[in-house]
């Protein structure tokens, strides 16, 4: 059973760049030993932070968008968990809340379609008329 | 009537009306509750006569910002939309205030509290 997740967790401000490097690969490879995929990774930057974290006033966010099992997330989450720079982490799952978005433009591309085709319509039996 | 006493608010504009934080703006629709007044110099009624301390009733219809907008997403990331509906102490503003329809205030209050859960909104109480 194959889920969408987002990551977004909190290092400490003063992570060097090539140490966040090697902890997402970490968190990258213990995903696809699990038979998850990583989908995306984005570092949101240093951002600042609505309250103070473990006397942290700022942190480095970064998400990443992964596809997995529950027991993927369980992995990831107990390693998140005892990594030292972690000063926070949240999972969300994002599939569902997905298929209602596409359910919703869908529905609403198809009316758009309707309305544009008759618009179409209208207008051709009009140009004619123009023209003539 | 709600034409005068919105053209009437600039005007006066009394020294307890502060603006209304979060919310984009719009106040509580509740003319209907107030009780009726004679017609005074600012015209029957006009805004901000409660007296001190008394709410001050702006008539405007509110409608629901993401009905309108179709804004359907309502994301823990996208802060600056979640702001609007966040007051300066934190608070989640009220539907009655915001005018936002139940299922997306029920969606809004979700991402909000993700948002809080990963530093990215203030909690409530008392300011760190």
């Amino acid at each position: 059973m194959n889920r969408t997740y987002e990551l977004m967790f909190i290092v400490r401000p003063d992570m060097p760049e090539e140490d966040q490097d090697k902890l997402i690969s970490t968190l990258e490879s213990a995903v696809t030993s699990t038979g998850g995929q990583v989908k995306n990774v984005e570092r949101m930057g240093k951002r600042h932070l609505a309250y103070i974290v473990r006397k942290f006033r700022d942190g480095i966010y970064i998400l990443l968008t992964v596809e997995g099992s529950g027991g993927l997330i369980h992995e990831l989450e107990r390693r998140l968990r005892v990594s030292e720079p972690v000063i926070k982490f949240l999972t969300v799952r994002v599939d569902e809340e997905q298929k209602r978005l596409d359910k919703i433009k869908a529905i609403r591309d198809a009316r758009r379609k309707t309305s544009t085709a008759a618009a179409a319509a209208e207008a051709a039996g009009e140009a004619p008329a123009v023209t003539a | 009537m709600a034409e005068e006493t919105r053209t009437a608010a600039p005007s006066e504009t009394p020294s307890g009306d502060r603006p209304f934080s979060g919310g984009g703006g719009d106040r509580p629709d509740r003319g209907e509750r107030r009780p009726p007044r004679s017609a005074g110099p600012g015209g029957p009624g006009g805004r901000g006569e409660g007296g001190p301390g008394g709410r001050k009733y702006f008539r405007r219809k509110k409608v629901c910002k993401f009905c309108v907008e179709k804004i359907e997403a309502i994301n823990y990331k996208d802060i600056r939309l979640l702001a609007q509906f966040v007051a300066e102490s934190g608070k989640i503003v009220p539907r009655r205030l915001t005018g936002v329809c139940t299922p997306h205030q029920r969606r809004l209050s979700t991402a909000i509290k993700q948002a809080r859960n990963i530093a990215l909104l203030p909690f409530a109480g008392r300011a760190s």
